[in-house]
């Protein structure tokens, strides 16, 4: 077995591997490793139960470039990604708040708990429809560094330029409130509703350790909002056998370039040698060579922790250490031996096919947010819940079913202490109560349940403190601040070494464009051919 | 018996169950009868076929029964592909042509017993049928209404067959007829459909069609069972690349204007022609088409970007050189797909060529001029629609 590649990408995830599969395509001889004995990442079904796929991870997707699904065949390698619609929060009164994906059954929806809610809905859609058309056409672009005079980095300033001169001034004004604002002040501009703005305000915090009145949530919102499905933007899906079938699908399309993944092989070190990238050193001694080393790490474990900091500038290590990658969320991953009901629910509500929340005004939220500032756990958390198994057959037996639980707030350490068996049960209790607050049923028809702190999260996924995003998506680290001001163009700060996760441009979520793009980059270094894709235009 | 005078349009033998499962009313014609279009939500529809089951009420397609000692051999006289080679219990996809070798009608030809045989159609032909079968001793019945059909499509179809009881149904070939008794009578079930996965379709007594449904529905409760209607259907077809008679060609007998019906070679339906058959209706025309060259060749094409290329022009550089038929992006093969009439020397696959298409945002009306790849054929193409045993899901 040679030792010696074109490429090596640190991280089979779904951005190694789409990196890989343009590398590969490319025609370079391309090496993804990856520390655990399985692919994925955090895009992964594992078989924690048996006959139970767990979407351990990520559990939904929206934002996986279309460009490259259909650019690498993932759906001919086998990924078939089902959308789902609708979404409840239930209120504390025994009423609901039903997400219907019809529209006009939607604003029915809202107008019976508000009906002023109803008519700014549209207006609400409106808007956030503009910010993510502003957003969507620069996923599959480079950022560019607005301090250089490249030529093409000022024609992609232009490029920037342009859009954002087209909102007018107004709406120019009002893009930099939104990508500034909490996602609470935001939706108190459109709704008097506190069930309608918490059931929104989800996707505001959802992977953020910020809280819903914290300044940048806004944005988190878009970020949720600006994928797509079959062009319904703002629409997600499940990926029929769970997540895990985007990095498998992924792995084929990869290998059918010639690419090779090995796993059990974790990095220890990126080797350097006279400031240029040579190759890695595994964990287990051996060494393997490359010109090109990829890390598709977050950017703390990439520079702080397979990097010697000799190896690197210093405002490299100290931006590393700065960058804000706090944990915030965990986990539950349910077997169930049925479909629960939920009160005031029919069993078969199309609203039971979408996410339920059990949390239903902004201040209940915001204390699930003080709780995690404490440094512990949401007494009363803030839970996106999804049952797949209702629209995918793949992932259970006939008749029993797999609950996905999101939970938010979670801490990367309790009190400051590493998380205790304890902590953990009293984590899961908390959960799994406030869902049976809402389904009698739920806790009899429990079969299995695997719990996810943030710090299993980190351990077993390598994500630092369990943040989903590789970092979290505010203002100061987003687009050519992300991950660093002067580094947001996927090449890192020795020759030869490059970023391809979701630390780098346009962030976290299954979205492969962060490994695309950085594919790109690598290969104009190379002066080879580009095989990737341009992003489609939503005008 | 069909009410001729009572109401305007005809209700299926399962329409007290389409109209109870149909949450939006909305409904179309098909030939005569009133036929869903939608029931809940056309992408839940789509999605139902590709990851579940979808049940689609096919009874008002044309149904022409064949009987009588030279049924085969009158079919093997009316239609392009060699009928003899066709075994009890088989289905065959074909198509008919007129004199001048131009297609009339698409459908299937289920093989019932000896000399006992249905053909499925798009459009009624009884008059083209009775004159053809001037020599032969073969009786022809409409039986349009007299039997009721089902489409039950997607992963878990046959799951749901095994849960009703239909056991073995998994070994069901594709293109394989079997029939299961049922409330004292019998159903019969082949494995054929218009939507590119794993499928079957169901034939029954009109008298036993509601609580054929009622069953079907039970057992496939667990297994994400739902009715869609012709929207979703349309998604499906063209997916997986299958002609609409009417939308992808004009039957011949109903074209007006001289040079809008097609032959089988310009259809990309070569492959149905069986010139080994010494007489059979368009051979003439079809041999000397063969010899001479067509007029038009029928592509798939892999359309750049995301606009669906419906009712595009196609150009070769500069030259325009034919129209699309049917365009759309594919939800589930993530590919802009569309099919197009083109000149024939055009038609080669991996050819580029380039749609002009247009679309309109909030009034504003853009053209683009989006490059195509000539492709060889269905973009959905799944093992499970071939595997046998079918699999669970």
């Amino acid at each position: 077995m040679t030792n010696k590649y074109d490429a090596i990408i640190i991280g089979a995830g779904h951005n190694g591997l789409t990196n890989g599969a343009y590398l590969a395509k490319a025609g370079l001889n391309v090496l993804v490793l990856e520390k655990n004995a399985y692919i994925g990442g955090a895009t992964v079904s594992r078989e924690l139960y048996t006959d139970w796929k767990y979407s351990n991870c990520s559990y939904v997707c929206s934002l996986l470039r279309p460009e490259i699904i259909r650019d690498l065949e993932l759906p001919r390698h086998g990924l078939q990604v089902v959308p789902y619609g609708g979404g409840v929060t239930f209120k504390e009164n025994g009423d609901y708040f039903g997400n219907h994906a019809d529209h006009e059954r939607l604003l029915r929806e809202v107008a019976r708990h508000s009906k002023r809610d109803a008519s700014a809905y549209e207006r609400y859609e409106a808007d956030v429809m503009k910010q993510t058309r502003l957003i969507r056409p620069f996923l599959m672009r480079t950022p560019p560094d607005p301090t250089s005079l490249k030529p093409r980095d000022l024609k992609e300033l232009a490029v920037l330029a342009k859009s954002f001169g087209s909102m007018g001034e107004e709406g120019l004004a009002d893009t930099m409130r939104f990508w500034t604002m909490s996602i609470g002040d935001f939706l108190d501009e459109y709704f008097e509703s506190d069930v309608i703005k918490s059931h929104l305000a989800g996707s505001g915090i959802i992977g953020t350790a910020l809280g819903v009145y914290s300044p940048g949530t806004a944005y988190v919102l878009l970020h949720h909002y600006m994928g797509d499905v079959d062009g319904s933007v703002g629409a997600w899906g499940f990926a029929r056998g769970g997540m895990g079938s985007v990095a498998d699908a992924l792995s084929k399309s990869f290998q059918s370039f010639g690419g090779t993944i090995q796993c059990d092989a974790e990095v220890d070190q990126i080797i350097v040698k006279n400031g240029k990238a040579k190759g890695v050193a595994l964990a287990n001694g051996n060494e393997l060579y490359a010109d090109i080393v990829v890390s598709n790490l977050d950017p703390k474990r990439t520079f702080l922790k397979i990097m010697d900091e000799g190896d690197l500038p210093k405002d490299v290590v100290t931006k590393a250490k700065n960058f804000k990658i706090r944990g915030s969320s965990g986990k539950l991953n349910i077997a169930l031996d049925g479909l629960p009901t939920f009160t005031g629910l029919p069993k078969d509500s199309p609203l039971c096919l979408g996410e339920k929340h059990f949390i239903d005004s902004l201040p209940r939220m915001e204390r699930a947010y003080d709780d995690w500032k404490a440094g512990t756990w949401s007494k009363d958390p803030y839970v996106d819940m999804l049952i797949p198994t209702q629209i995918d057959p793949t992932m259970a037996p006939p008749g029993k079913h797999m609950m996905s639980v999101f939970v938010q707030y979670a801490p990367p350490k309790v009190n400051g202490e590493d998380w205790t068996a304890e902590d953990k049960a009293g984590f899961e209790k908390t959960v799994i109560d406030q869902i049976s607050n809402y389904s009698p049923d739920f806790k009899d028809l429990i079969l299995h349940c695997e719990t996810r702190t943030p710090k299993d999260i980190e351990d077993e996924v390598g994500l630092t403190e369990g943040n989903i995003f590789m970092g979290e998506l505010t203002f100061d680290q987003l687009l050519f601040n992300r991950p660093f001001p002067g580094y947001a163009q996927y090449r890192g700060p020795v020759k030869g070494m490059y970023m391809c996760s979701s630390g780098s441009h346009p962030g976290g979520g299954v979205m492969a464009a962060p490994g695309a793009n950085a594919a790109r980059e690598i290969l104009m270094d190379l002066k080879l051919t580009n095989t990737v894709p341009g992003g489609y235009d939503d005008d | 018996m069909i009410p001729h005078d009572e109401t305007m349009i005809l209700e299926t033998p399962f329409y007290s169950r389409c109209l109870a499962a149909s949450e939006i009313n909305l409904w179309e014609d098909w030939k005569g009868y009133r036929s869903p279009q939608a029931y809940t939500s056309v992408e839940q529809e789509y999605f139902a076929v590709r990851s579940n089951t979808g049940v689609f009420d096919i009874s008002p397609m044309i149904k022409y029964r064949f009987t009588g000692p030279d049924a085969e051999a009158y079919l093997n006289r009316l239609v392009t592909r060699d009928i003899s080679k066709l075994a009890v219990d088989r289905v065959a996809y074909t198509v008919w042509c007129d004199d001048n070798g131009q297609v009339m009608d698409d459908g299937t030809i289920f093989h019932l017993g000896e000399n006992d045989y249905r053909l499925c159609a798009y459009a009624r032909c009884l008059d083209w049928l009775m004159w053809s079968a001037e020599g032969f001793d073969v009786t022809i019945v409409d039986e349009t209404a007299d039997i009721a059909a089902l489409a039950v499509q997607g992963p878990t179809s046959c799951s749901v067959f095994k849960n009703m009881g239909f056991t073995g149904i998994e070994n069901l070939k594709p293109f394989g007829i079997t029939r299961y008794p049922f409330e004292g009578s019998e159903v019969m079930i082949s494995r054929t459909g218009f939507t590119g996965d794993l499928g079957y379709e169901i034939w029954v007594d009109p008298a036993l069609a509601e609580i054929f449904w009622d069953k079907l529905f039970e057992a496939g409760k667990l297994w994400g069972i739902r009715a869609i209607g012709s929207a979703a259907l349309d998604m499906l077809r063209t997916e997986t690349g299958f002609l609409q008679a009417g939308v992808d060609f004009i039957p011949a007998e109903e074209a007006i204007r001289t040079g809008r019906s097609r032959s089988p070679f310009e259809l990309g339906l070569g492959w149905l022609v069986s010139f080994d058959k010494p007489v059979f209706n368009g051979r003439k025309a079809l041999l000397k088409e063969k010899k001479e060259g067509s007029r038009y060749a029928f592509v798939y094409l892999d359309v750049e970007g995301n606009k669906p290329a419906e009712h595009a022009f196609i150009y070769a550089g500069d030259k325009e050189v034919g129209t699309v038929t049917t365009a759309a992006w594919c939800p589930t093969a993530k590919t802009n797909v569309a099919f197009a009439q083109v000149d024939a020397k055009y038609g080669k696959v991996g050819q580029e060529l380039v749609a002009e298409i247009y679309y309109e945002r909030e009034l504003k009306w853009t053209r683009v001029m989006a490059k195509c790849t000539v492709i060889e054929g269905a973009v959905f193409n799944p093992p499970r629609k071939r595997q046998t045993p079918a699999p669970d899901f």
